[in-house]
Order: structure tokens, then C-alpha cells, then sequence
């Protein structure tokens, strides 16, 4: 069975190309305009793999991986933060929420390949 | 490259919006009304097109918005104060933004000088910053020299999984990096079945190793997992105990990516996604209906009749729903054209000097795409009129005994099967008298001719007429009413002007919802069905023999209600040598184009419908006073008519009968 990744990104040509690029990895995927949305989406349905922006609005990426953590079907599922260099100390918050890793914007699919590899079976 | 060309389109509609949005919050910022909600959400946007520029090639685009991202970020953590000029600096800025995508979008490189804002940019953030980091190369540095043998040992914490880490992915990267693998777990913390929790990580690997890769490649491995797995590296390339040879895990598959084929420049647009949703809904309900009909027409006798009536009707609900449903996917809010003008007002009021407050109603309204694509540039002439012509300046508005801010209201809605889009002032309102002047001055109209005050204030949309009593700063930019009116007739739609002197004047713009169907009147003339579009027909009536008249110099007219109407016989108009020719015994509809009436004579009147406009030039040629074709319910496919061309066959008749008029210097005298 395929795996299912949730994209959470208030761009959508963002949500697009992360999306795009885990199909192309054999992934169905979900997708989220922001941290509410995805804690919406994520009702009822588990999930492989989360990719989240940090700046959104109405819910941000840090409030929403916190309370994605509080769920059980949540517990261990990875999720990265969507990053940029100039985000410096996002990392350390995303951690301290319970993020996995994270992903640095700009991004291309090998390296987002790259990544997933190594928090996905 | 196809992950750029698939995203191509979308990063550039998505910017856009977003280059509004800054704009807007930047103007909301100015009137002081912007929270700190909003401050951030300017930042986001610019954010936003920074990762999109970065990650689709567009290191320009990329390298600008991020001078700017640092500037709101500023702003929005308050270590920067708003001023006026930072204001200012960044609605520059975001026009350059604009014009970078344009440029880019056009496929032009570095045509956009960027240098000065930027530099204005930096300033304003207090240092020289240093160029962006836009582009991060992947370090790769592979290393050289012969392979080593390391012991890497892994502890991870109890709570490892709580982060959503997998140590079996860690091992697994660990023993992907060469050659010789060994693996060993350590299960001492490993507690008794009834105390284990199942939420914890009780086991130690050691992996063993040999492999080329730096102790930095390893550290790598454990980039996202550091605080969550404590880990030792240990060299034992002289251990003579390293010969420990297990099972090489099975190679990542790399998912190949297939060339996707390159998208095409075409125009896209962006549907949400309950109204595809919709769509699919009804595709399934018109299968249903569909299914329903086969089945009984294959089966069918009179005493299913009722039946079969049934499911027609259903079927017919079907079809309509689903049509309303895909025109409706080319709907897009008449706010995306709004928004534009918050800046424009201020940008136009601030350069006469003049106070404007501008009130947008219905920017939710939708209209079709093609429209809304075309219908910017009459707006913008219209409001840029409505602010230079129309309000006057703060003094004379108080010497008029009104408040010193002038108001311009846009205002969209729906009525009947159309769009209505009004521009309004509160100004001095049109002035007949000079506009009467100077029509006359340019032989628009003689002096003797008879005209209401909205007949001359329609002159101000005749071609070549300016009312400007000094050309301004503002006028004089090649669009003209005339081109206003053209433009919005273009889009088969009016353009009417209402004005009180003193009160103000209101332009109100009329579009059918689609320029693909047509609300029309099905006529038969000879034999043949015409379409009218019903947007122009204001009655249609049969004649008296009484009613119609021959002027000399008018050609025939229809007397109605006191007024005479000139009117065209279509049969005369398409050659049909067959038709109804005495008006008494036909139907005359009387249709209105540029606020003038006339009748057209066709021999019945078949019905109302709507209709699909199909291109006529584009599949054979165009045709005097023929604006398309259609195909009727019964399959004949049927001319559409431009009423407006129409009109003009009765005015160069007129005009013709006039000269010859002239020619002989007699006048006036009727025929009955």
C-alpha cells in the first residue's frame, strides 16, 4: 500500500511541488493551507510522513507540530519543518516541539528525496 | 529542467498575489489600520515568493525579496519603526518585485534594475548586508583516500520514537556508506515483557563499517537525530577483530524521474476544489439520467410516456446544472481587479492634490476570467477620470458646502443575467453645457439639433471628444471614453452615464456573466431563425399599417408612442427574397445599442433561449452585422446578430438619404 504524506504550506505552488515531488516518490499525499487545516485533515486518518512550513497563518508550524504530538495516532510519525537558512533557531524550536528533521526551502526533489530517506521506512 | 517548467505558471499567478497582498497590507499599514496580524502576513507573502523564486531558479527574484523579507521582518518584530518613506520605500520596492516577475515571466533575464531599492532596502536596515543566501549548495565534499574501518556505536535515547525518529533508518544509512557491514544490537536495557512500554527504545546498536566516508559524512547521518541519539565513532581500521561480515541492507531504490512532458504556456486557472467536486457530482447525476433514458427507449410503448417525460426532464436539470457549474469555473471575483485601486486612488489623489476616499461594494462578485482580464484597463480609465475630472479640489468642495474628501464608489453586482459594475463620484458631476460646446466645436452635432442631457453627456464616449479644460498630468494617456466604451462593447456589454450637476456622475458598466453564452430571442425571418441578443431587445410589437412611415431623409420609420424609430428589414439585410415585407403583417423588435432605439422587422418571434456563441470568423469569416452562430435545439445552426452593426445600417442609410438630401435642398416634408 502506498504511503501517505500530509504537505502543510500556506503557498500552494509550495504544497504543489513538495507534493509533487513525494509522488513522484510513490507517496499519495495530503495537503493543508496551515496548522489547523492539517490538524483538521489529519482527523481520523493516520498518516507516513508530515511536511510542514513554519510561518502560516492562523495556526503556525511550531503550535501545530506541539499539538500534532498530543494525538496517539501522531506519536511517531515523522514530520519536517520547511525551513529556510534565514530561519536560524527555527530548527532548535521545531526540535524542542517534536519535529523529526526538517527540510531547507529552496528545495529541489533529490534532496527532498534525500531526506525523507531518512526518516521513512 | 520539468519540476521548473511544471511550476512555472503557478509560481507566477501565485506571486501575484501575493505582490497584491504586500500591497495592500502596505497601504493598510499607511492609514495606521494594519495589527500585527497583518504586518505578518506581508511578511509571509513576501516570504513566500522568496522560497518559491529560490527553489524554482529565479536567484533574482529570489535575491530581492529577500532585502525585502529582512525589512518586514523587522518591522513585524518591531525593532524597526513604520514610517511614511519606509512605507513609501516598500511599495517601491514591490513594484519592482512586480516588475522582476513580469520580466521573468516574459523570459527576459536582468532587464529590471534593481540596484537603487535595494541599496534603499539595506540602508534602511542600518548595515551594508551582505548578498543573500539564496542558493545553498548541497556540501558534497567528497572524501579522498583510502577506506577506514569505524565502529559507530548508537545509544539512543528511551524517548527516541516520541520525535518520530526510526534507529533502524539510521542503521540502515550507516551501512549504506560502504562496504564490510557488521551490525550488533545490545539489548541489556531491554526490561521484562510485562514492564516493557512499547512507546520507548531500549536498544544499542553497534554498527561496523568500512567505508571512505569523513567522520563528518557520519556525523551527517545523525544530522536530524544529535539530541535524541547519543553516539560514538570509533576508528578500528587496525582492530583485527573487524572481519565481522553481515548482510549488506538492501540499496535505496532512487525513484527515477520520468521526464514529464513540459507544460505549455497556456493560460491556467485555479478552481477550488469543491466546485470540481460539484462537477463530478453532476457528471455522475447525468449518467444516471442518461442510463435512465437508454433504458426506457429501449423498451418503450405510449403507456411509459409519463416515464420517459420524467427522465427527459431530469436529464434537461442535469445538463443546466452541469453548464451553469463549468461557466462558473471560469468565474473569478471581481476583486482581483479591485484591489489594484486602493493604490491607484492614492497614487492619482496624492499627485492632483485632491482628498479621495475610495468604497469598494461587491468585490466578491464573479465574473468570467476573459473579463476580468480585460475589463482592468476601462476601470482604471474610469476611476483615474472619476478622480481628475469628477471630484473636485478640497477648496471648492468646501465652497460647495461638502466635506473636504471626495469619494469614488466601486460597486459590483449581480442583476438579472448580467454583471453590473458601477464607477461613482461625489463630484461636480458633468457639465452639459460644455460638453454641448465643445461637441458642437467638434462637429459631433449641429447646433440645431434637438438632444436630451444624457444624449450629451453620452457624447463625452464619442470618438476624438476630451472634456479635460487643461490637458493634466493624468489625462491624455491614449484611452479615451471612446476606447472605454469599445472595449466594454467588446465584452458584448454597455456602458451608461447618469450624472447631477453638482451631485456627481456615475458610469455604470453592464457585462453579460460569460461571453460564451448568450441569453437569446430566437426570430424567424424567410424561413430561417436569427438570434437578437436579448440584452439589447426592449419590446417587440406588431404594427399598425399607420405606424409606418416613409420620412425623406429617414427612410422608413416606425411611429411608436408619439416617437419616430428608424428600422431595418433583416430579410433586406440577409437577402431572403421569401419573407414577410409589409410591417403590418410581421413583428417588429425595437433593440437599443449606444442608448438609441430602433426596430428591426423579422417576420415571427419564436422564443426565448440561451444559446452557445460559436466563432464565426474563426470558421469561415466574418459577416456584416452577423456577431457569431449558434445551433439551435433542432440542429440548424443559426446567425447571431450584432445589433450595434445593424444600427449603423439604418444611420448610413440615413446618412446616405441626407447628402442626397442636401444635394436637392429640400426638407422635412413626410410621406405618408
Amino acid at each position: 500500500m502506498a504511503k501517505t504524506a500530509l504537505v502543510v504550506d500556506d503557498s500552494t505552488t509550495m504544497r504543489e511541488m513538495v507534493s509533487y515531488s513525494l509522488k513522484e516518490a510513490g507517496f499519495d499525499t495530503l495537503t493543508a493551507g496551515d496548522g489547523q487545516q492539517a490538524l483538521d485533515v489529519l482527523q481520523g486518518k493516520s498518516v507516513d510522513l508530515i511536511i510542514s512550513d513554519l510561518n502560516m497563518p492562523v495556526m503556525d508550524g511550531i503550535t501545530f507540530i506541539k499539538q500534532a504530538r498530543q494525538r496517539d495516532e501522531l506519536k511517531g510519525v515523522p514530520i519536517l519543518m520547511l525551513t529556510t537558512e534565514s530561519q536560524a533557531g527555527m530548527k532548535e524550536q521545531g526540535k524542542a516541539a517534536g519535529a523529526t528533521g526538517w527540510l531547507v526551502k529552496p528545495f529541489n526533489p533529490e534532496m527532498l528525496l534525500k531526506v525523507i530517506a531518512k526518516v521513512v521506512p | 529542467m520539468t519540476f521548473m517548467a511544471e511550476f512555472r505558471d503557478a509560481f507566477f499567478e501565485e506571486s501575484a498575489e501575493h505582490v497584491a497582498a504586500v500591497e495592500q497590507g502596505l497601504l493598510a499599514l499607511d492609514s495606521g489600520a494594519a495589527d500585527s496580524e497583518q504586518m505578518n502576513a506581508i511578511f509571509r507573502a513576501a516570504h513566500s515568493v522568496k522560497g518559491l523564486a529560490a527553489t524554482l531558479g529565479f536567484p533574482e527574484i529570489a535575491a530581492f525579496t529577500h532585502d525585502m523579507e529582512s525589512v518586514l521582518d523587522r518591522l513585524r518584530s518591531g525593532t524597526l519603526a513604520v514610517t511614511p518613506k519606509l512605507g513609501q520605500l516598500l511599495l517601491r520596492a514591490n513594484d519592482t518585485l512586480k516588475a522582476l516577475l513580469a520580466a521573468a515571466q516574459a523570459g527576459q533575464g536582468s532587464e529590471v534594475d534593481t540596484a537603487e531599492v535595494t541599496g534603499e532596502l539595506r540602508a534602511a536596515l542600518g548595515a551594508p548586508t551582505t548578498e543573500a543566501e539564496t542558493v545553498v549548495a548541497p556540501q558534497s565534499t567528497p572524501a579522498a583516500g583510502a577506506p577506514r574501518t569505524y565502529a559507530i556505536r548508537l545509544l539512543p535515547k528511551r524517548q527516541l520514537f516520541a520525535s518520530g525518529q526510526d534507529p533502524m533508518l539510521i542503521v540502515r544509512e550507516l551501512t549504506e556508506l560502504g562496504h564490510d557491514v557488521s551490525v550488533v544490537c545490545d539489548t541489556t536495557r531491554l526490561p521484562a515483557i510485562d514492564a516493557l512500554d512499547p512507546d520507548l527504545c531500549h536498544l544499542i546498536w553497534v554498527v561496523k563499517v568500512t567505508t571512505t566516508a569523513s567522520r563528518d559524512e557520519i556525523a551527517n547521518v545523525f544530522l536530524f537525530a544529535e539530541d535524541e541519539c547519543e553516539h560514538s565513532v570509533r576508528d578500528v581500521t587496525d582492530d583485527p577483530s573487524r572481519a565481522g561480515v553481515a548482510a549488506h541492507a538492501p540499496p535505496l531504490k532512487t525513484p527515477g524521474s520520468d521526464g514529464k512532458p513540459v507544460a505549455a504556456e497556456a493560460a491556467s486557472i485555479r478552481v477550488p476544489t469543491d466546485k470540481i467536486d460539484a462537477l463530478v457530482d453532476l457528471v455522475g447525476e447525468l449518467v444516471i439520467s442518461q442510463a435512465m433514458v437508454n433504458q426506457i427507449a429501449s423498451d418503450f410503448d405510449m403507456g411509459r410516456l409519463g416515464e420517459l417525460q420524467e427522465a427527459l426532464a431530469s436529464l434537461d436539470r442535469s445538463t443546466r446544472d452541469l453548464q451553469e457549474r463549468v461557466m462558473s469555473v471560469r468565474m473569478l471575483p471581481v476583486a482581483t481587479v479591485f484591489n489594484r485601486f486602493p493604490r491607484l486612488v492614492r497614487d492619482v489623489s496624492n499627485t492632483l492634490g485632491k482628498k479621495v476616499r475610495l468604497e469598494m461594494q461587491g468585490a466578491e462578485t464573479e465574473l468570467d476570467k476573459g473579463m476580468i482580464e480585460r475589463i482592468g484597463d476601462p476601470l482604471t480609465h474610469l476611476v483615474r477620470n472619476a478622480i481628475d475630472h469628477g471630484l473636485e479640489t478640497p477648496a471648492d468642495r468646501i465652497a460647495a458646502g461638502k466635506g473636504d474628501t471626495g469619494t469614488v464608489t466601486l460597486r459590483a453586482a449581480h442583476e438579472g443575467g448580467s454583471v453590473v459594475i458601477d464607477v461613482a463620484d461625489d463630484g461636480r458631476g458633468l457639465n452639459t453645457k460644455r460638453i454641448r460646446e465643445k461637441a458642437e466645436a467638434n462637429g459631433l452635432i449641429r447646433p440645431d439639433e434637438v438632444l436630451s442631457d444624457d444624449e450629451i453627456n453620452a457624447l463625452i464616449f464619442a470618438p476624438g471628444f476630451s472634456t479635460a479644460a487643461q490637458v493634466s498630468d493624468l489625462s491624455g494617456r491614449g484611452v479615451g471614453m471612446d476606447v472605454v466604451k469599445r472595449n466594454v462593447e467588446g465584452m458584448s456589454g454597455s456602458v451608461t452615464l447618469t450624472s447631477t450637476e453638482g451631485k456627481g456622475s456615475r458610469v455604470r458598466i453592464r457585462l453579460p456573466l460569460t461571453l460564451a453564452i448568450l441569453d437569446g430571442l430566437i426570430v424567424s425571418v424567410g424561413g430561417a431563425s436569427y438570434v437578437l441578443p436579448l440584452l439589447s431587445v426592449v419590446e417587440s410589437l406588431r404594427p399598425t399599417p399607420r405606424d409606418v412611415r416613409n420620412i425623406l431623409g429617414s427612410g422608413e420609420v416606425l411611429v411608436l408612442r408619439g416617437e419616430s424609430l428608424p428600422f431595418v428589414r433583416l430579410h433586406a439585410v440577409f437577402g431572403h427574397d421569401v419573407a414577410i415585407t409589409e410591417p403590418s403583417r410581421g413583428i417588429i423588435v425595437i433593440a437599443e445599442t449606444d442608448g438609441r432605439r430602433f426596430g428591426l422587422l423579422v417576420d415571427d418571434v419564436l422564443g426565448q433561449q440561451q444559446v452557445v456563441i460559436k466563432n464565426l470568423e474563426a470558421n469561415y469569416r466574418k459577416l456584416d452585422g452577423v456577431m457569431g452562430a449558434t445551433i439551435l435545439g433542432d440542429g440548424r445552426v443559426s446567425l447571431i446578430c450584432d445589433v450595434q452593426e445593424l444600427f449603423r445600417w439604418t444611420t448610413t442609410r440615413r446618412e446616405a438619404a441626407e447628402q442626397l438630401l442636401a444635394a436637392v435642398s429640400t426638407s422635412g416634408e413626410e410621406f405618408a
